[in-house]
């Protein structure tokens, strides 16, 4: 076979297993702007006068309130980590602490450790100090769940800082504040901008703390979605709509910071 | 990072620690003392408070029957039928998950690597399954995908003359599988995407040129390059995969051998009320994850060391 037709074909193969994949994206999104009666229609259709009937259901169904709420808990989540992170990433890459690995590995075996083995008793505790349903907790705790990934990618970032410019920093007479926040950190700033998307990816996804730490003043988008799924009658357009607003936050950060995606997955391992 | 600086790296922590006096010490750990302090109150100290929590009789439904058992509730948990049903689901869920998502990433990576028209594009859609949020993904699966009405795997179907198939009752343990291989697919593409985009280009052009063909080429050179990007991936993959919950929780509730230890730990918990045994659970779900996360942390490090991108 001839090479260039071969690739067209290849090219073309691509293309169309990669539809394929997005479909259940695409039509996600084509289900949120048709009526409720077409959508949950047996025979699927492409084409429709779009409405937005279904966005104003999940409105009305209190919608707002759910993303006020992840909004505030993915926010404050991933100010509480990278806060932390820098300090602690600074330290474990140009300050160097002891036992460097030693410090790692408990970041990362945290990093590790199921949110099973932790959710009874942060309930229990919660319980007892009246702090269940509360989003300034839910963030906290998931600030914790974010931090070790935060260290670890952002010590990645630092590693990469050339250790001439701290040591003329240093010769000059700068001191610890001034050597991290004026000289190392404006070098590092997109790792900071991406271990931040990272830690709002995560903190904006999660269900199962979110389903069993709210209940409802606090409840984030997730367990909302989660609880279309007792619905009774045709709730798809509706349903549709909700989680198209509900993954969009993520979707364009996630585009926005494709290049660095590889790199928060991997902790830093891979670039 | 290549070897050259890796030196630079090491060297600079030579000379430096020679001049490290207890006080940078001091401040250094000072530095890390905020984070690590943060993560034992929120996370260590609860994990052995639940290791406490499951060496005693505690149901809420019964608050004043409170003692020690000893370990009757790891007992009660293995001769209950529940426990091991339970790993079974969670190790061929995290099983099949990681083992398809590496094989569609691999193919979806070798894809995209090459030049084509609107490659970015096609990179920004594949990326997309992963980013959504894992609760909207498992909905939008069940009702526009897996229902039997109003389904497009149906509709499928149908217009294939094939029979209808209800996927969540006939085939829970697929169907969580196919949702949670869709969503990690993408993960494992850009790890590979990234070791493909590492590869030495005058290795493959020289094996083009000794004749070697396409399949060769991938078979000799590229997989074995690969290598530590396929493990990295696999670990990572399957210590996020061992804790599912969303995909379980919303498409089979747990129904046909899919419950996995995570939701069986709520469903003991939260439902059944008994604090006891539902620690019990969570200190076997940490078991299980350990040993996957220790052969993780290993690979992770050797990667670290040896400066990442190679």
């Amino acid at each position: 076979m001839n090479r260039s037709l071969r690739g067209s074909l290849v090219t073309l193969v691509t293309w169309v297993l990669v539809l394929v994949f997005f479909f259940p994206v695409f039509w996600m999104v084509l289900n949120g702007f048709k009526p409720e009666s077409v959508a949950s229609s047996v025979n699927p259709r492409v084409f429709f006068t779009p409405v937005t009937e279904g966005y104003q259901l999940a409105m009305d169904r209190g919608m707002q309130g759910y993303l006020l709420n992840s909004v505030t808990a993915s926010v404050t989540a991933t100010i509480i980590a990278v806060v932390l992170a820098i300090p602690a990433a600074y330290a474990l890459s140009i300050r160097r602490v002891k036992n460097v690995e030693g410090a790692l590995t408990f970041f990362i075996s945290t990093r590790f450790m199921p949110l099973a083995a932790v959710v009874l008793p942060l309930f229990m505790i919660l319980k007892e100090l009246n702090l269940l349903d509360n989003v300034y907790m839910l963030a906290i705790v998931y600030g914790a769940v974010n931090l070790p990934v935060t260290v670890w990618m952002m010590r990645s970032f630092f590693l990469e800082v050339p250790f001439e410019i701290i040591e003329a920093a240093r010769v000059d007479g700068a001191g610890l504040g001034r050597e991290i926040f004026r000289v190392a950190l404006p070098l590092v700033l997109p790792g900071v901008a991406a271990a931040a998307l990272i830690c709002f990816i995560f903190s904006w996804n999660e269900y199962f703390l979110a389903t069993l730490l709210t209940s409802s003043a606090a409840r984030t988008t997730p367990p909302f979605l989660g609880s279309f799924v007792d619905g009774r009658g045709q709730f798809l357009a509706v349903l549709s709509a909700a989680a198209t607003i509900a993954a969009l936050p993520v979707i364009i950060a996630g585009w926005v910071a494709q290049k660095q995606l590889v790199r928060g997955l991997s902790m830093g391992a891979i670039k | 990072m290549s070897a050259t600086e890796l030196d630079t790296v090491e060297a600079r922590t030579a000379t430096d620690d020679k001049r490290v006096n207890t006080k940078e010490l001091r401040t250094a750990r000072g530095l890390i003392f905020p984070a690590v302090l943060f993560l034992i109150l929120l996370t260590q100290v609860p994990f052995l408070v639940t290791i406490g929590f499951s060496l005693v009789r505690w149901n809420l439904l019964y608050p004043n029957d409170r003692g020690f058992t000893g370990l009757s509730n790891y007992a009660s948990a293995l001769s209950s039928g529940d426990l091991w049903p339970s790993i079974v689901a969670t190790v061929l869920i995290t099983a099949f998950s990681v083992v398809l998502s590496v094989v569609f990433g691999m193919l979806f990576a070798v894809l995209l690597d090459r030049q084509f028209v609107g490659r970015a594009v096609a990179r920004t859609l594949m990326i997309t399954p992963f980013l959504v949020m894992p609760a909207a993904a498992s909905l939008i699966w069940k009702y526009s995908m897996f229902d039997t009405n109003i389904g497009m795997l149906n509709w499928l179907a149908r217009t294939l003359h094939l029979p209808v198939v209800s996927w969540s009752t006939e085939h829970p343990l697929m169907t969580v599988v196919i949702v949670l291989t869709w969503q990690f697919t993408p993960f494992m593409m850009l790890i590979l995407l990234a070791g493909l985009q590492g590869q030495d280009k005058g290795i493959l052009e020289a094996a083009q040129v000794d004749g070697a063909g396409t399949w060769r080429t991938f078979t000799w050179i590229t997989l074995p390059h690969l290598r530590m990007y396929i493990e990295i991936g696999v670990l990572l993959g399957s210590v996020i995969i061992i804790q599912v919950f969303d995909p379980v929780a919303i498409l089979t509730k747990g129904t046909g051998g899919t419950k996995t230890l995570a939701y069986l730990l709520y469903e003991r918990a939260f439902i059944g009320l008994d604090v006891g045994q539902a620690a019990a659970y969570g200190v076997v779900t940490v078991v299980l994850t350990l040993i996957v996360a220790t052969v993780a942390l290993r690979t992770l490090f050797k990667v670290f060391m040896a400066g990442g991108s190679r």
